[in-house]
């Protein structure tokens, strides 16, 4: 390729001035949930060495993610994989060329960041509703 | 290495203000400026124009602008109708062609810069040498082995239908310049324009080098740094859709493997 790179020439602004959509915050939020699942994946890990490692170490981990701390964390854990799914589910469509119409791809995008958000809060409602907290 | 913020030299800073004495419907432009000539930061003019003494297109705005207040102000247009390319830039948040974008469309003041993430030449003129030599590297031209026909290269309507959506495009660059893909990595990624055009050979039943093509195409950057943002479908001035053209190249490759 080319050099274009010249001496002194100033880089035009992007990311600061440029309008976000829906499917450009679904491509980054897609990426972080990514991201965020590899940490989720280790305190999954963890959870399996405390029961593995006996009793008090499980106790510690249960108290530590039953905080209410733990308790966030976890909701953010669950809202990752939800949303990475639903997102995901998204790109299962493009790939069979479909939903390209810019409507159709904003339905899809803004469809799978409700269900995400949705199905997350679902799953926790239902936790808690089995432990009759609610 | 993807860097988010702009480097030191590129930051804008507020410049002058022009006012338009005496109008009663005023619209203000916010222009990026920049120079190679005085060794300064960008800077955000801001320009009042009258619109009771201005034509409805922001390319009006521009040459009005021009012509009549600031003569130093730097801008490509030639056709004014949509078709050549020259005037495409970043107006109101998203790339378009100066030309065809009402001022009436914008709420607020009008802002306005050159492509997102290209190498400056002057004001609204970004360095378009690697997006060209990039449109150059998926050789845009018809490719054939067998022996040429005594007429022309014939071909079924059915055929010619499949270049329908691919074919108009002027290579303005809004479509490449609005990719976060191509800000990160426009070294190596091709970008929509580039693989829209690469598609435009690849889908035309005349064309022999279908597998050569592709074969170029098989890289972890030219093609699959796209991940389906969906920028470039919604800022081509022409209606194209270069995601799905780059859908139906991943799709190719996928059949022949």
């Amino acid at each position: 390729m080319a050099e274009t790179r010249q001496a002194g020439r100033p880089l035009s602004p992007h990311l600061q001035i440029y309008r976000f959509t829906i499917t450009m915050a679904m491509s980054i939020i897609h990426r972080i949930t990514g991201i965020g699942l590899y940490a989720g994946t280790l305190l999954l890990a963890a959870w399996l060495l405390s029961a593995a490692l006996g009793p008090d170490y499980y106790n510690l981990f249960q108290s530590v993610a039953g905080s209410w701390f733990g308790q966030l964390v976890l909701f953010g854990f669950t809202w990752a994989l939800l949303h990475h799914l639903f997102s995901g589910m998204r790109y299962l469509v493009w790939d069979n060329i479909r939903g390209f119409e810019l409507r159709n791809a904003d339905i899809m995008s803004w469809g799978a960041a409700v269900l995400g958000f949705v199905a997350s809060v679902g799953v926790w409602a239902l936790a808690f509703s089995l432990r009759g907290v609610l | 290495m993807v860097q988010f913020n702009l480097p030191k030299n590129s930051r804008p800073t507020e410049g002058k203000t022009f006012k338009a004495e005496g109008a009663t419907r005023v619209k203000r432009f916010r222009i990026y400026r920049w120079s190679p000539d005085d060794n300064q930061n960008p800077r955000i003019d801001t320009y009042e124009v009258d619109l009771d003494k201005c034509g409805p297109m922001v390319l009006d705005a521009l040459i009005k602008i021009k012509n009549e207040v600031d003569q130093t102000l730097t801008f490509r247009r030639s056709c004014r109708e949509g078709i050549c390319g020259s005037c495409a830039m970043n107006i109101d948040g998203a790339n378009t062609l100066a030309c065809t974008k009402g001022i009436a469309e914008i709420k607020g003041d009008v802002a306005i810069y050159p492509l997102p993430h290209m190498p400056v030449v002057k004001d609204l003129v970004p360095d378009l040498t690697t997006f060209y030599a990039q449109h150059a590297s998926i050789e845009p031209w018809l490719q054939t082995k067998t022996e040429e026909p005594k007429k022309e290269w014939l071909q079924t309507h059915e055929d010619r239908e499949k270049l329908d959506g691919l074919y108009e495009c002027i290579l303005c660059a809004c479509c490449s310049t609005s990719c976060p893909s191509y800000w990160w990595n426009g070294d190596r990624y091709l970008g929509p324009a580039a693989l829209l055009q690469a598609y435009r050979w690849l889908a035309d039943s005349r064309d022999q080098n279908t597998t050569e093509r592709l074969d170029f195409l098989e890289d972890p950057f030219k093609l699959y740094r796209c991940h389906t943002i969906m920028n470039c479908a919604k800022t081509c001035p022409k209606g194209l859709n270069p995601a799905k053209a780059i859908a139906e190249i991943k799709q190719m490759m996928v059949e022949r493997a």
